[in-house]
């Protein structure tokens, strides 16, 4: 072999292994999409669910869980020692706030480690670690956040969450245990951000609670304040923790009344999620009155009327 | 000879990859490409239920005239919802306005999606009685493709955009169905409209569920310059059913 044909072999080899790094890379990077940034909150769709008392729409709820909420006194929060304990993992898609996404990187690898959505003042941020390691024990430490591990599949961003602390997946006080999971999907489309949530608890849910929650990517970083500074508001430090006796809730029939809405749909019961129990209440529903006030409002105001 | 071959292997590789036009690929833009059900990346076909678990008082009973929390809408609606009369809709056969493509995929109820020919997509879906067809252009086909009188569903055109960047194989990705053409109708029952110049956007994903089965998410995007400020974004999903036996048809109503 010449020179010049070994020349050739030598460049025609090197610009194979480039070829096929290249396509390796490339295939890759398109399976994943940009998650790094700020992703503004849309509005609307309504996924709070927190601007009454007892609200436990489109949840299955089990005895337990309903009976659990309903013991649920929102002025607990009040108290000093727990103003600034946060929502859990769940809050991420269930609070008002947009996201903002980090994204750590190994600096010999430049491979993404992890990613961070930031926290807010009453929830405590995620980390979804990307390298593959490993979840810690059952016994370890569970935490308001959890441990959430990702990878991409399908073109999404697919995590769990578990090692969550005992706490709450709505703010009118439906729990969670800590041996509930989350599981999580990031949908990217052009400019908008999907997270599907969906979280089993074998102890409160009777059913997985799903909830699906768009964002739109915003051309300036979200700024939101991250501390939490517990202040008075009547309670005093170690006083008795306020509740109700789960039957004599004065506010489990707010709801109902206020949109004529089916007690069992308010209270969380599995076959409210189901096309099958529409048909069964048409012929007792009654429309509440013409909206008049509040009627169009972006937030998450609760109907006035005259 | 050998050396003189591979360099043009790898030449005819680089090509490929950079996109440049070869005989094989000038052929599948033409229309010989496979066909999209061929290269579908992910299965949408099945029965499907709608698990609603949120906007659940918005879409299980009819809400508050007047009242359209959430939605963008303009001034120009505000006296069509104020004015909503359910029974003038149905006097005047349009007991279908809350069930076109601007709403139908929330609406409560079940879907059946099949292949109606092997680049038409078939939705129905039980409540309303209704039945969207996503066509995906292939070759010429697209520039065929007229727009007829305007309809619930309108006319929907339908793409695959695969995770991988390739035409298919089950490696993930996304379906993406704009629909224009609409018939004015509602985003929910009580009144608040969009209007025939609308468009909706929608992103089908499928994710898998803790107990082995599968989740449909329609991302849906309606843009109306008419009655909407911004975009109405909302994201129902479905729940896959084993089978048909609880598809249950009920005709359109204008108050339920």
């Amino acid at each position: 072999m010449g020179s010049n044909a070994m020349l050739i072999h030598l460049v025609a080899r090197r610009a194979a292994v480039a070829f096929l790094l290249a396509v390796l890379a490339a295939g890759k990077a398109s399976a994943q999409f940009e998650f790094v940034g700020s992703w503004a909150p849309l509005g609307t769709e309504d996924v709070q669910n927190d601007s009454v008392p007892v609200d436990y729409l489109g949840l299955a709820l089990t005895e337990e869980g309903r009976t659990r909420a309903l013991s649920y006194d929102e002025s607990q929060k009040s108290m000093i020692e727990r103003q600034c304990f946060g929502w859990g993992a769940a809050y991420m898609v269930l609070g008002p706030f947009g996201l903002r996404v980090t994204s750590q990187t190994d600096p010999v690898t430049n491979r993404v480690v992890s990613f961070t959505i930031g926290a807010w003042e009453d929830w405590n941020g995620m980390i979804i670690w990307m390298d593959g390691r490993p979840r810690p024990s059952e016994h370890a430490l569970h935490t308001q956040a959890g441990f959430t591990v990702g990878r991409w599949e399908g073109g999404a961003l697919a995590a769990r969450t578990t090692h969550v602390k005992a706490g709450f997946i709505r703010k009118t006080g439906v729990p969670l245990t800590d041996q509930a999971i989350i599981d999580w999907r990031f949908f990217r489309h052009g400019d908008i951000l999907t997270v599907l949530m969906v979280v089993t608890d074998p102890v409160y849910l009777a059913e997985p609670e799903i909830v699906s929650k768009s964002f739109r990517l915003s051309r300036t970083p979200l700024d939101y304040r991250t501390e939490c500074v517990p202040t008075y508001e009547g309670r005093e430090p170690g006083s008795s923790v306020p509740h109700y006796a789960p039957d004599q809730n004065p506010f489990a029939e707010e709801f109902v009344n206020l949109y004529h809405l089916p007690r069992e749909a308010v209270l969380g019961y599995r076959e409210t999620l189901y096309p099958e129990y529409r048909k069964k209440i048409r012929d007792t529903y009654v429309p509440p009155p013409p909206c008049t006030e509040s009627c169009g409002a972006a937030g998450n105001f609760v109907l006035r009327r005259q | 000879m050998r050396t003189w071959s591979a360099a043009l292997t790898v030449l005819l590789c680089i090509l490929w990859a950079l996109g440049v036009p070869t005989p094989m690929r000038a052929q599948q833009q033409a229309g010989g490409a496979r066909s999209a059900r061929d290269a579908a990346p992910i299965d949408l076909t099945g029965y499907w239920v709608s698990y609603v678990t949120e906007n659940w008082r918005y879409r299980m009973v009819t809400p508050a005239k007047g009242e359209y929390r959430r939605i963008p809408a303009s001034p120009a609606a505000l006296p069509i919802i104020n004015s909503w009369d359910p029974a003038a809709d149905e006097r005047a056969g349009n007991q279908c306005k809350s069930y076109g493509a601007g709403g139908i995929m929330s609406v409560p109820g079940r879907l059946h999606i099949t292949w109606q020919d092997a680049d038409t997509l078939r939705i129905e879906t039980d409540a309303g009685t209704q039945t969207r067809l996503f066509h995906f252009p292939r070759g010429d086909s697209a520039a065929a493709t007229s727009a007829g009188p305007r309809s619930w569903q309108g006319e929907s055109t339908a793409t695959w955009e695969p995770a991988t960047g390739g035409d298919g194989g089950g490696g993930g990705g996304s379906l993406r169905v704009v629909t224009t053409n609409l018939r004015a109708g509602y985003l929910r029952k009580n009144g608040v409209p969009y209007s025939e110049r609308a468009t909706v956007t929608e992103h089908f994903d499928v994710a898998p569920l803790p107990d082995g089965g599968k989740l449909l998410l329609v991302t849906t995007t309606v843009e109306d310059p008419m009655y909407l400020t911004g975009p109405y974004i909302v994201s129902p999903h479905f729940k896959q059913e084993p089978d048909g036996s609880k598809w249950d048809p009920t005709p359109c109503s204008s108050t339920w």
